[in-house]
């Protein structure tokens, strides 16, 4: 058989997953004010692994992202379930979220939320789940 | 009293502790403390001035139902002869049971039957006394099927349990409508409301039940057939159970409730002629048994169908006659099984057919069972005193109250010639089970070992029995006045003299009867041989049992039958009975509540694209119905999903759109993934009827869905919640994206949930695919 040459896929692929990964970033940091959120941006993010997985084939990818899915399910919950009880230590209900702004150095005005880091909680877990789903199906014989 | 209705559970506990020593000394020496010293406990109760003691015990006062014990004469009466035959069973199962045999089950199984009659007896609260009474059936279960490696033990423990079980259960029905008629649950409170009882609309109802559980306890026609199945167990335990104590429960139940009931003439119409036809057939079939212990199971059945016939006459000599004979009954049925037990011991077998001659070779056996058997069949003899009961039993059948009901006074002329008739056949098979056992020629070759006279431990119980038989016999009045006077006054309800009795007379017609019974029934037991053949005819194959038996295989049979109608395996049919269940509720519910609603106020104009979108989907559906190419419906399918994230786009929800845009691209990639794996499936053939059914269902449900969403918007009784989200969103949770606040902030804990699904849902995938080629490796 002959070996296949996809040069254009994998230079475009590049390009390509950069410009998604920034996406996924924009996507996700913009939740609170514009579309976007933890959950499109985790499913954007795992596009982009998916399409370098379509490239580069596994072995390739498993060297440059050396995560294990199923722990990032994991860690993503555990984020998640701590921002709830995080807000027990402010003798807060579960779940509460607050927001401020802050002046930062680079950025300047910033506001920041702790609904953020609960959305990182998200963003990772649907990047977990995703990428596990598509291995384990696509590993399988 | 509380102490003393639970001394046998609480030894009950110790019981396997000793069975450890049971090499040493028997169990039953441990048993035997609880019964005596509950008998010598009620002992001195008995006496001229016995006047009824009551004790309460909380147990559950917020429903009114406490451990509320009262001793009246009718409770010491069998209070005094369940510990009392307690103590002599027991101590007779001593020499009964070897050790080898499991004791400390046996002896457990007794002890919760003796507390559970105590109470039963005792109680004054009909709750009480139901949970005692179902703790009677359980542990009659338990020791019933004592060997349970027999087949016919566990047959006759299954029997018995499920018949007096729905009889207790029919009880509980009619307690629970008595207490709520009465507003009261004790028994006695209940009697000084007997007017109230009688004239309620359900006094039926209620007479109907709780006759029903005595009857069913009692073993009274139709429901005896299990007390002759209950002859498995071993033998102590059908001397004590099924002859002295738990088939005279229901007796007790009915003389119980006597001072309530009386008043009905239906009370005399069921609780008489039931008896009486218990009576007669009871010792009818007995003379067809060939069973040591089948024979005493039918007279037994015989013998409680005469007291309960006695309770139904009620007048005072009648239940006078009817506790007498509780007594009497006890004493000398008792001794019967024992003796029937030594025999079985003695020789190895119970079969009649193959017994004969043993009195020489057991003289003392013999002995008793002569005293018991002739007291069973009612010979005039003056140290005999069955004698005397059966004498009153023939007195207060002619004496029976005229009554309103025609057909009660037909049953009242009848019942005289009845119980002659059925005292006929007692004391044909009394004279066949002394006779055929310890007289005529020996058999020796046909029994398994070399009968002998039983040890004289085991004769000590029997003896003191039939002393018991010969000592009532001679002082017939010797426990009237103190005892037996206050168990009368108890089931009357007033007051009366102690009644005299005496072995003559006078030339009178109850003597007349009893030497009818007497001639006929020894011409008959004489030429039982010529006229046995009758049992081929009548009843001939026709029997209870075989109504059993057909019940039990039919319920069997026909619910695994309507089990196997609906639960077919077939995914396809329980999808459409739960479709059509959802369709009759919600269009009934629609129905009846006149819910349908249709407004057209408020509604958005329509677009152009909208009714593109909405064109394009709808002809996306229908061709995925119609398409037989799975792969080509599953993209017709992502059709549709893509005009739902387009909708989303025109409808303005940008998340939405997003999210549905890419959840849609990966669940047609998956769809594909696992259709490409799938093996070449058969074609579906379905009948052109059941299409047309699932094409009912389905159009059926999607109007339902479509009337229910109009009728949903139609109908609006609240404000939205969505104003104060849109108002609060950047206030409280400083951002200008609504949904994600709604998401993340203020309904947090449902996207926390959400991601847990979905991080289960991939642990599920990766854990099947995984494991199943861990195993397809193996």
């Amino acid at each position: 058989m002959v070996k296949t040459n996809d040069l254009i896929l994998k230079t475009m692929t590049v390009l390509i997953a950069f410009i998604l990964f920034g996406f996924a970033v924009n996507l996700f940091f913009a939740g609170h004010n514009e579309p976007g959120g933890g959950f499109i941006g985790g499913l954007m993010t795992a596009a982009a692994i998916v399409l370098m997985y379509m490239a580069y084939g596994e072995r390739a990818v498993n060297k440059v992202l050396p995560f294990n899915y199923r722990t990032m399910i994991t860690i993503g919950l555990i984020i998640a379930i701590a921002t709830g009880v995080g807000s027990f230590l402010f003798g807060q209900p579960f779940l509460s979220q607050t927001f401020d702004y802050f002046h930062l150095p680079v950025f300047g005005e910033v506001e920041l939320a702790t609904a953020l880091l609960f959305d990182l909680g998200v963003y990772l877990t649907v990047i977990g789940v995703t990428m596990t789903i598509v291995l384990t199906i696509s590993s399988d014989r | 009293m509380l102490f003393a209705v639970f001394l046998p559970v609480l030894l009950a506990i110790f019981i396997p502790f000793f069975s450890k020593w049971k090499e040493k000394i028997h169990t039953g020496y441990f048993v035997l403390l609880a019964p005596l010293a509950v008998f010598i406990y009620f002992v001195p109760h008995v006496g001229n001035d016995f006047s009824p003691v009551s004790q309460s015990y909380n147990w559950i006062p917020s429903l009114n139902i406490g451990l509320d014990f009262y001793l009246d004469g009718l409770s010491l009466l069998f209070v005094l002869l369940i510990s009392g035959i307690g103590t002599l069973v027991t101590f007779y199962s001593i020499f009964y049971l070897h050790k080898s045999e499991r004791l400390d089950q046996f002896y457990v199984y007794l002890l919760l039957f003796m507390t559970a009659m105590f109470g039963v007896v005792l109680s004054d609260n009909v709750f009480v006394l139901y949970s005692f009474w179902e703790l009677t059936s359980i542990s009659s279960f338990l020791l019933i099927g004592y060997w349970n490696y027999r087949e016919g033990s566990r047959y006759g423990a299954l029997k018995s349990m499920l018949i007096t079980v729905f009889g207790g259960l029919s009880m509980l029905g009619g307690f629970i409508l008595l207490s709520i008629i009465t507003e009261t649950t004790s028994i006695q409170a209940m009697m000084e409301q007997a007017d109230v009882i009688l004239s309620s609309e359900y006094f039926g109802l209620i007479l109907a039940l709780i006759l029903l559980g005595a009857f069913t306890k009692s073993a009274q026609f139709p429901f005896h057939i299990w007390l002759p199945d209950a002859m498995e167990a071993p033998t102590p335990v059908s001397a004590y159970l099924h002859s002295a104590t738990m088939v005279k429960a229901g007796i007790f139940l009915v003389a119980r409730f006597t001072p309530i009931f009386s008043g009905s003439d239906w009370f005399f119409v069921f609780v008489s002629g039931i008896g009486i036809l218990t009576l007669v057939w009871g010792s009818y079939m007995a003379v067809r048994q060939t069973d040591l212990k089948g024979i005493l199971a039918f007279s037994t059945i015989s013998q409680l169908g005469m007291i309960m016939s006695m309770l139904g006459f009620g007048t005072s000599v009648a239940i006078f006659a009817a506790v007498f004979h509780i007594l009497n009954h006890a004493t000398f049925k008792g001794s019967l099984f024992m003796i029937a037990g030594i025999v079985d011991h003695e020789t190895g077998t119970r079969d009649i057919r193959r017994l004969g001659g043993l009195a020489t070779l057991m003289p003392i056996s013999a002995t008793l069972a002569f005293f018991g058997t002739f007291s069973m069949a009612g010979v005039p003899l003056p140290f005999l005193n069955g004698f005397y009961s059966k004498e009153m039993f023939f007195d207060a059948s002619l004496e029976i109250h005229e009554s309103s009901i025609a057909f009660a006074n037909v049953l009242a002329q009848a019942i005289p010639y009845l119980a002659v008739f059925g005292s006929i056949f007692t004391f044909v098979y009394s004279m066949y089970l002394v006779f055929g056992t310890f007289m005529g020629e020996k058999k020796l070759d046909q029994l398994k070992m070399k009968p002998h006279e039983a040890p004289i431990g085991m004769l000590i119980s029997p003896i003191i029995l039939v002393l018991g038989v010969v000592i009532i016999g001679i002082f017939p009045n010797l426990v009237n006045s103190s005892f037996l006077a206050h168990t009368t006054e108890a089931i009357y309800g007033q007051p009366m003299e102690a009644k005299h009795v005496e072995f003559w007379h006078g030339w009178i017609t109850p003597l007349y009867m009893s030497l009818i019974v007497v001639g006929v029934g020894a011409v008959l037991a004489f030429t039982r041989k010529s006229w046995n053949s009758i049992y081929n005819f009548f009843p001939g194959k026709l029997s209870f049992n075989k109504v059993y038996d057909f019940l039990v295989d039919q319920s069997e049979k026909a619910s695994a039958k309507i089990t196997n109608l609906y639960m077919t395996g077939s995914l396809r049919l329980y999808m459409a009975l739960i479709l059509v269940a959802i369709l009759v509720c919600s269009f009934g519910v629609l129905w009846i509540t006149d819910g349908f609603a249709f407004d057209t106020t408020g509604l958005a104009e329509i677009t152009v694209h909208e009714i593109l979108i909405a064109l394009t989907m709808a002809v996306a559906a229908i061709c995925t119905i119609f398409t037989r190419n799975k792969i080509a419906a599953i993209l017709i399918l992502g059709v549709v999903g893509y005009g739902l994230a387009l909708l989303f786009v025109v409808y303005r929800a940008p998340d939405l759109a997003l999210t549905q845009l890419v959840v849609e691209t990966i669940t047609v990639a998956l769809f594909l993934l696992c259709f490409y794996h799938l093996p070449n499936l058969r074609e579906r053939t379905e009948q052109v009827s059941q299409k047309l059914i699932n094409i009912v269902i389905s159009v059926a449900f999607g109007s339902l869905m479509t009337v229910v969403a109009i009728s949903a918007h139609s109908t609006k009784l609240f404000d939205k919640i969505s104003d104060y989200f849109l108002e609060t969103a950047y206030k409280l949770g400083g951002g200008n994206n609504v949904v994600n606040v709604i998401l993340v902030d203020m309904r947090g804990i449902d996207t926390l949930f959400e991601i847990v699904v979905l991080g289960i849902a991939a642990f599920a995938i990766y854990g099947l695919i995984k494991l199943r080629n861990k195993k397809e490796a193996e």
